[in-house]
């Protein structure tokens, strides 16, 4: 019976739109932290820059009535974080573990506070469908059987984060830029000795990394939920930062770390709600939906020691640069 | 030929000047680097830049790559004034510099060491590697400089890094370059072979700068000499007109001996025993062969060998480091082998590891901790085993400090702050205050300046002369046998020879490259 059901839902385009729209939403802040990283600022507040943009995106396309605008202001905000992160980081040589719990606990007071004063603590309510983000709706192609739900239906950011992943790899791998930002991140006073701009290098990769979590923000919010809830993205940018080591600091890595938390995610969802008889752990306290959403997670523990084995960040990652320094 | 390289030497000294640096200073709180320090470079001369560990060589050099912003003074490339306020600026006047410590990204090819920053294509084109390879494999034939591009840079030996530096300075278009003591990490084959491009590089019109604190090259291989003592320039040489001697009294600012001065050795009963060891290296290739020796009190046993041929890997078993596949170690009666190095230490074996920075030192660490790693449970450093104690250490390090003639402000002075000699003799202080009945001593000077040395030989002979046994690893042939009572040659994880102190270099040097002591007989 629980093997029957367990197989159908395997086979379901629904368990499978799921797993790529969430993949998307981690992809989004994943690749910024790739960015960041392999430039040698270690950024683990993708989760503030996030929750940044996803309230800003709300409020200002609530205020200019403009979904598109909303989406611009996510990014921006997200990348306003990002910044404060570099400056701290780059400018200050502030320790960036630090500088990164910093930015995650007030972009959550940040966005609390003000999601609670401009609603007068009603809070912001769903959105109409004219300011959220839509999906993509080809007559036709839409239709064609798993194909159509999957790939052709997704919400338009999808699209975005899949191109952004296409960029990334071709940027980081495969032109001077990246080049580049690689070196800065394995030996900054190499690539200075080599006449790089260090800290320009690092300042504008530490802020790409907040424009796509702010993307990403834009895409829970304006996106998937059509509303601002306070601490919504609850916890989502740390599970990019686990997908980024997990992919070993690439973005094609990243992108199937996120894969496989997109589909552990998707399917606890729906393992909840399937009967478990024939399991033989019905009215016992295993079965508990806590527990099961848990399995995903537990799972990518073990394929993380078993399967990919040690990750190694870039060398001077979150170093600050001393020019002169040995 | 000779006659010609004669008769082109008075051009030289009227060539007009590639680098003039007129009064320069740079402070820092409580260290001034340079002062008023004043160097002039003509085109096309090889110009030796000399002077101990921290006399302000690589900050002078640093200043004029823009690395480091001087406080006063000016500079003038080819006659023009300039300002210099990065390697930007220094690499379009046509200034290149092969730091010390290599800056070549690990990760990277050797292409993508040598284009970045300076791609073809520029900053914003995709990462055209085939033009890359085109422009290296044309420098590489212009100046004789052989090496694969796609090789990965963190898998070369040091020779070759320091060959894909030179070719980066090249790409680059350098036409003075700076070598920031390019050959203490080279083997002497591979000195040699630098010497060949370097000379080769001036003979295409390049101008050098090569700073360095051994005598013997710079005499071999400059055409100028300016040394410099603690931050000021004592002295403006030309090279043919000058002797190891004279450069050393400036270096140091007194009579240097260059010799060892000691007693014959009058050596006591076998202390160390090594029976039949073998071991592995890291990579699990045989490293140690069948190798088997003594070491007596009161006497200096060397080491001398190619690198890598067994020597470290000797050195670590004996000390507890790595595990013996068979065979033994004694100490008097005491079998040490596979002992842990605490066990090790507490028989009575002190060990000066071949690199301070990796192994030697917790650099970041203050003199003081560094003093007494390893020695941190005695009564006499620490409450039960469980607290410092502070005041003790503190004078115990101030003690070292005079002692051992460390340059440093005090014992809480990180050891990360200090010159490379200054460290080494941390680690010689630490392991010699330990009255050890035998040391172990693994390139004990390496990378440290004339006065440094001398002052580690005279205290490895004082030791030897109290009663204390020494093993002495070194790559220097030199160290070898101005210190050494009895030589132990090694060749591929085997003692080949045991030789006296007397033994001609040729000899020795054949029996390092393997041939066998009957062969280097006739």
């Amino acid at each position: 019976m629980f093997l029957s059901e367990l197989g159908k839902l395997l086979v379901s385009a629904n368990l499978w739109q799921a797993t790529l729209q969430f993949a998307a939403l981690l992809l989004l802040p994943a690749l910024g932290g790739v960015i960041s990283e392999r430039s040698g600022v270690v950024n683990i507040a993708m989760e503030g820059m996030m929750l940044t943009g996803a309230f800003f995106g709300v409020m200002v396309a609530l205020a200019t009535n403009s979904v598109v605008i909303g989406v611009l202001a996510a990014i921006l905000t997200g990348g306003a974080m990002a910044f404060v992160h570099a400056f701290f980081s780059i400018q200050f040589k502030a320790e960036q573990i630090v500088s990164g719990i910093a930015i995650n606990l007030a972009a959550l007071g940040l966005t609390s506070f003000l999601n609670y004063a401009l609603t007068n603590g009603q809070g912001v309510s769903t959105l109409n469908a004219s300011l959220r983000i839509p999906s993509l709706d080809i007559p036709g192609l839409k239709d064609i059987p798993f194909i159509g739900p999957v790939f052709l239906q997704q919400n338009v950011t999808f699209y975005l984060a899949v191109a952004a992943l296409v960029a990334t790899q071709y940027v980081l791998f495969h032109t001077n830029i990246g080049l580049r930002i690689r070196s800065v991140g394995e030996h900054p006073q190499a690539a200075d000795t080599a006449g790089i701009d260090v800290r320009r290098v690092r300042y504008l990769s530490v802020i790409t990394s907040g424009l796509l979590s702010g993307l990403a923000g834009a895409f829970l919010s304006l996106g998937i939920n059509g509303i601002f809830n306070t601490n919504m993205t609850a916890g989502l940018g740390f599970i990019a930062l686990a997908a980024m080591i997990f992919g070993k600091w690439n973005p094609l890595g990243a992108a199937g770390a996120c894969l496989i938390f997109g589909l552990g995610e998707a399917l606890q969802n729906r393992l909840q709600l399937l009967p478990l008889t024939g399991v033989g752990i019905v009215d016992t306290p295993l079965h508990s939906p806590s527990l099961v959403a848990m399995v995903p997670y537990l799972l990518t523990i073990f394929a993380l020691v078993g399967l990919v084995g040690r990750a190694t960040a870039p060398a001077a990652d979150g170093i600050p640069y001393e020019p002169g320094g040995e | 030929m000779q006659e010609l390289i004669e008769s082109e030497k008075p051009v030289v000294d009227e060539a007009p000047l590639a680098v003039e640096m007129r009064h320069i200073r740079k402070a820092w709180p409580g260290v001034v680097a340079n002062d008023d320090v004043s160097l002039s470079v003509r085109e096309g001369e090889i110009h030796a830049l000399v002077g101990e560990n921290g006399a302000g060589k690589s900050t002078l050099m640093n200043i004029l790559y823009g690395l480091i912003r001087p406080n006063s003074g000016e500079i003038a490339i080819h006659g023009q004034t300039v300002r210099i306020s990065g390697p930007r600026d220094a690499i379009k006047l046509g200034i290149g510099m092969v730091h010390q410590h290599f800056m070549l990204i690990p990760p990277l090819t050797v292409a993508e060491n040598i284009v970045l920053g300076h791609e073809p294509g520029g900053t914003y084109s995709r990462y055209q590697q085939q033009q890359a390879r085109e422009r290296i494999a044309e420098i590489s034939r212009q100046y004789g400089l052989h090496i694969d591009p796609d090789a990965v840079t963190g898998q070369l030996s040091v020779g070759q890094q320091q060959r894909v530096e030179i070719l980066k300075v090249l790409y680059r278009g350098a036409q003075i370059l700076i070598l920031d003591e390019p050959t203490g990490v080279l083997t002497p084959q591979e000195t040699q072979e630098l010497f060949v491009v370097l000379r080769g590089l001036v003979a295409q019109g390049k101008t050098i700068i090569f700073i360095t604190h051994k005598l013997r090259e710079v005499l071999e291989l400059s055409d100028r000499v300016t040394v410099l003592r603690r931050g000021r320039v004592v002295g403006h040489l030309i090279t043919r007109d000058t002797s190891k001697e004279e450069i050393a009294r400036m270096m140091v600012g007194r009579e240097v001996l260059l010799r060892v001065d000691k007693t014959p050795a009058k050596p006591g009963d076998v202390l160390l025993r090594v029976e039949h060891l073998t071991a592995d290296s890291a990579r699990g290739l045989a490293a140690l062969r069948d190798v088997s020796f003594e070491v007596h009190t009161g006497e200096i046993l060397g080491i001398a060998g190619v690198e890598g041929n067994g020597q470290s890997e000797l050195v670590e078993v004996i000390t507890g480091l790595r595990k013996a596949t068979g065979g033994h170690v004694w100490l008097g009666e005491h079998a040490i082998t596979n002992k842990t190095a605490r066990q090790v230490r507490r028989e009575g074996v002190a060990h000066i590891p071949e690199d301070r920075r990796e192994s030697g030192l917790v650099l970041s660490y203050t003199i003081g901790n560094n003093l007494i790693l390893g020695r941190h449970r005695w009564a006499q450093f620490s409450l039960r085993g469980l607290l410092l104690r502070l005041k003790q250490i503190f004078s115990w390090a101030t003690r070292l400090i005079r002692e051992f003639d460390i340059r440093a402000p005090g014992p809480i002075t990180p050891a990360s702050a200090l010159s490379g000699g200054n460290q080494q003799k941390i680690v010689v202080a630490r392991e010699l205050s330990a009255e050890p009945k035998l040391l172990v001593a693994s390139q004990p000077t390496r990378g440290v300046d004339i006065g440094a040395i001398e002052f580690i030989h005279r205290r490895l002979v004082a030791q030897r002369d109290a009663g204390a046994a020494i093993l002495l690893v070194s790559a220097e042939l030199d160290e070898i046998r101005s210190l050494s009572d009895r030589i132990a040659v090694m060749y591929e994880g085997r003692i080949v020879s045991v030789e006296s102190p007397e033994v001609s270099e040729e000899r020795l040097g054949l029996l390092m490259a393997g041939a066998s002591a009957a062969a280097a007989e006739s």
